[in-house]
């Protein structure tokens, strides 16, 4: 009797330790799938809010050429077309989109537009000069509102108070779309114009040519000063407090936060030195020491991996120490140390907050051509755009996020190629 | 400029080497003897002290050139009584006349004088530049084969400056610490003298507006950062208490029940939740996990701020799950086998075993691992900056909008900057706060982390 019970008892008790065991289980595969799935979910809500920025929307507009408004002649050369009265026109057109405007709709009407069609109407002339004393329809940039209306970003059924757009142009509009004059094409000017303060001519050229810029002057300080610094420390410092102290250094200014950087880079580089502000010389200088130590780590674990076998054969055949080392040692290291590189770029790439501490969040409409030129970057336009309070930069800031990831990701991929591609198992 | 003086330095690199080579192989013709380095060592010879000359003179020009210019044109200025004057936007304007890139027309007559200034003053730069480079380059290399003799062992000297070059590469890193530390030091100690340091630490009242004009209502700002370390504190705790579970539990999983198929896709798809750039958690915050809380706390009755410290702690601890997940792996890991051979030997189960033997034996490495994941929790800048609120607020409620010391060292620096006002100068404080701790959490994780691997070693 006494010993059924025991066994009963022994059996509810492991099948109670095996649950436990089972649960115990379940619960570190939902946390990783929790964790896999705020990763699904995050990039989900930025691909899905960003793709519709790729496309704007365009209305069509006749436009009369005319001469007499434009004060042009069938000769005049390119400056003078310049100058010409092209607003005029476009007042002309905007007056004609629908037959019979009164004043106050008319100047409803024009609110439906980009204010950068004048350029885009001039440009137009400026590419086909023959168009002068006709008339032409042109698809021209719509209104951030009405894109965004367009788009569904941006709901109808809310109050008209709380509208950017009332209801006599949401009528024009739904006009517009019945007579299919309203279209959506490829956003050119999201790839080729730099900042603006209207949405919907915002594009990231300039802050993605800063952000080169920025890379370019980080590659430049970076590698040969890290590949300096960890030969050095792989196969001459000799072991004494100095060497102890530089590489207690290393590993601890790698987890220095990356805003100190900024702190730095205004206390020193731009109070002490001078630097020009809010340019990529010094943002790609800051950001230069902030992945220093990354890269350090991984250029000398990479010297590490090569056999001390090669260094004592060169040795052995009367190389001295920087022979063997430079010319041996290093190139077989080199392929290992442009991957660390190449992640240390790509953490640079990604970072904001020291590039704000210079003064890189300035509003820069214009693309730099130049790394003493003030420009903005990827992530600081992004921080930019995030923070403004117009509805059509939101779409902006998740389209350019998509871009800055899809970098990283090549970047991340060269590094893993390049690592096996040409890195040997010794 | 940049373009002509590479070209100027390569043809210095170039005909300096032809220079020294040529030297010394007329040398070993005329003397008939044996050098005692090889031709190619004494050419190196030469062009280190061509070169390495010409590199300081451009970058000193670099850096001092643009900032002299501006002193010699400001000081000269003829400034109109009555009229106010920006500095930098005076030299903007200036630099865009001269540069021909500012074409509203109207200029006053000082600008254009100083334009043309400026342009003179650049020119003469100019020039002067190429000449002392091209001096400079020529007298390092007359220098340099003069030394060259039969006898001069050039190869020596050669790997004696590049020791040199590899010192000044690896001592960068130390003059980075030095430099973070003076200027954080310096900055902070002119804050504390107009500041007093146990207010600015014991003080609960963070209103850092100084007036511009004199006699404005709320004469004096106040400077008690207890609230801003009480808001990065409340924003870590939501964190960790995303992160700690979740990565801790994912560790587990991924080194103890996992399949070798499964750590091998899971394992780079954390690494990709690690490299994304701190501002797109911060988007995803502002954007997604904030009006989420928000409508949350509607539903169940409170009201939370659209900054909500419960939204950026979600995104942060999200951020820090690879971190803590791969540190522990690592540790989890690097438990010795035998341990659990044992354990399951006398019959435990997995769970048990894990419970029971590799968790207390790894939970040094563990308790290193979370106190990375808090340093970096608390330095974090663009998820607090873009979705936690600036205005300081002394409270425990996750639903309420605190503030942060990144985001308070963001919105000091962010505006105008001026290097008298304790507004400015705070930062720097906030900043001299912020690196002592997460400097001293790295060091004792670190040296718990080492500490424990040496047990097992």
């Amino acid at each position: 009797m006494n010993s059924i019970v025991t066994q009963e008892r022994i059996i509810a008790l492991r099948k109670k330790r095996s649950a436990q065991d089972l649960r115990f289980k379940y619960y570190g595969f939902i946390a990783m799938c929790l964790a896999l799935a705020v990763l699904v979910f995050l990039l989900y809500s930025i691909f899905s809010r960003g793709f519709t920025a790729f496309q704007k929307t365009t209305i069509l507009l006749e436009i009369n050429y005319d001469q007499e408004v434009l004060k042009l002649t069938p000769d005049s050369t390119e400056k003078e077309i310049e100058k010409g009265k092209f607003f005029k026109v476009k007042k002309n057109a905007l007056n004609n989109v629908f037959e019979n405007l009164s004043k106050s709709d008319a100047k409803l009407i024009k609110k439906l537009f980009s204010t950068n069609i004048d350029n885009e109407i001039k440009n137009y002339f400026l590419n086909n000069p023959s168009v002068l004393n006709t008339k032409q329809k042109l698809w021209v940039t719509a209104h951030s509102n009405v894109d965004q209306m367009l788009k569904g970003n941006s709901s109808r059924d809310v109050p008209e108070d709380r509208r950017k757009l009332n209801d006599i142009q949401l009528s024009f509009i739904d006009q517009l779309v019945q007579e299919n004059r309203i279209q959506k094409e490829f956003n050119n000017f999201f790839f080729t114009r730099a900042d603006s303060r209207h949405p919907e001519i915002a594009g990231i050229a300039g802050s993605f040519m800063g952000s080169l810029l920025t890379l370019f002057v980080v590659f430049i300080l970076s590698f040969p000063i890290a590949i300096g610094a960890s030969v050095y420390l792989e196969e001459f410092a000799p072991k004494n407090k100095l060497t102890e102290l530089i590489e207690v250094n290393i590993s601890n200014l790698a987890a220095v936060p990356s805003i100190v950087f900024g702190l730095l880079g205004l206390g020193v580089l731009l109070n002490v030195f001078g630097f020009p502000r809010s340019t990529p010389l010094v943002g790609g200088t800051v950001l230069a020491l902030m992945t220093l130590p990354t890269i350090i780590i991984a250029c000398r674990a990479s010297l590490k991996a090569v056999p001390p076998s090669i260094k004592e054969g060169a040795l052995a055949i009367g190389a001295t120490k920087s022979q063997a080392v430079f010319h041996h040692v290093v190139p077989l290291a080199l392929p290992g140390t442009l991957t660390g590189t190449i992640i240390g770029l790509a953490q640079a790439l990604g970072e904001t907050a020291p590039l704000i501490m210079i003064g890189m969040v300035a509003f820069i409409p214009n693309i730099p051509t130049g790394i003493t030129e003030p420009s903005a970057s990827l992530p600081v336009q992004i921080f930019l755009w995030v923070e403004s309070a117009e509805r059509g930069f939101q779409e902006k800031s998740a389209a350019a996020i998509m871009i800055i990831l899809l970098f990283l990701f090549m970047m991340n991929a060269l590094a893993v190629y390049l690592r096996n591609r040409f890195e040997k198992k010794w | 400029m940049f373009f002509w003086s590479i070209v100027l330095i390569l043809i210095g690199i170039y005909s300096s080497y032809i220079f020294g080579q040529s030297r010394i192989k007329k040398l070993v013709y005329s003397t008939n003897l044996k050098p005692k380095s090889q031709y190619n060592y004494h050419a190196q010879y030469v062009l280190s002290w061509c070169l390495l000359p010409a590199l300081i003179v451009y970058f000193s020009w670099a850096v001092f050139e643009e900032q002299i210019i501006q002193n010699l044109i400001l000081d000269s200025f003829e400034y109109v009584e009555g009229a106010a004057y920006d500095d930098g936007l005076l030299l903007a304007e200036i630099r865009n006349v001269a540069n021909n890139t500012d074409f509203s027309e109207g200029k006053s007559k000082e600008i254009i004088n100083a334009a043309s200034q400026y342009k003179s003053l650049k020119l003469t730069s100019e020039i002067s530049f190429y000449i002392s480079i091209i001096i400079i380059m020529v007298l390092g290399s007359l220098y340099a084969v003069r030394k060259i003799n039969i006898q001069f062992n050039a190869q020596d000297t050669i790997e004696k400056y590049i020791k040199y070059i590899l010192i000044f590469c690896s001592s960068i890193a130390v003059l980075t610490t030095i430099g973070i530390i003076f200027s954080l030091i310096f900055e902070s100690f002119r804050f504390f003298s107009q500041v007093s340091i146990f207010e600015f630490l014991f003080s609960t009242e963070w209103y850092p507006f100084i007036p511009i004009r004199e006699g404005q209502a709320a004469a004096e700002g106040s400077f008690g950062a207890v609230p801003i370390f009480a808001g990065t504190f409340l924003i870590m705790i939501v964190a960790m208490c995303v992160a700690a579970p979740i990565g801790l539990l994912t560790a587990i999983y991924l080194s103890e029940y996992a399949s070798q198929k499964v750590r091998k896709t899971v394992k780079p798809l954390l690494e990709i939740l690690a490299g994304i750039p701190t501002i797109v958690y911060g988007f995803f915050a502002f954007v997604t996990v904030a009006p989420f809380v928000k409508s949350f706390g509607q539903s169940i009755g409170i009201d939370a701020s659209p900054t909500s410290a419960l939204a950026a702690g979600l995104v942060m601890g999200v951020m820090i799950i690879p971190f803590i997940s791969s540190l522990s792996d690592d540790v989890i890991n690097s438990v010795p086998q035998n341990l659990r051979e044992g354990s399951l030997g006398i019959g435990a189960n997995k769970a048990e075993t894990i419970k029971k033997v590799i968790l207390p034996a790894a939970l040094p490495g563990i308790v290193g691992a979370f106190l990375l994941a808090i340093s970096r929790a608390i330095g974090e800048t663009m998820i607090v900056v873009v979705a936690a609120g600036t205005a300081a607020n002394l409270t425990a409620n996750p639903f309420e909008n605190v503030t942060t010391v990144t985001v308070q060292i963001v919105v000091a620096l962010i505006g105008d900057q001026e290097f008298d006002n304790p507004r400015t100068l705070s930062a720097f404080a906030l900043g001299l706060v912020l690196f002592v701790i997460t400097l001293s959490l790295n060091v004792l994780a670190l040296r718990i982390v080492k500490k424990y691997r040496e047990r097992y070693e």
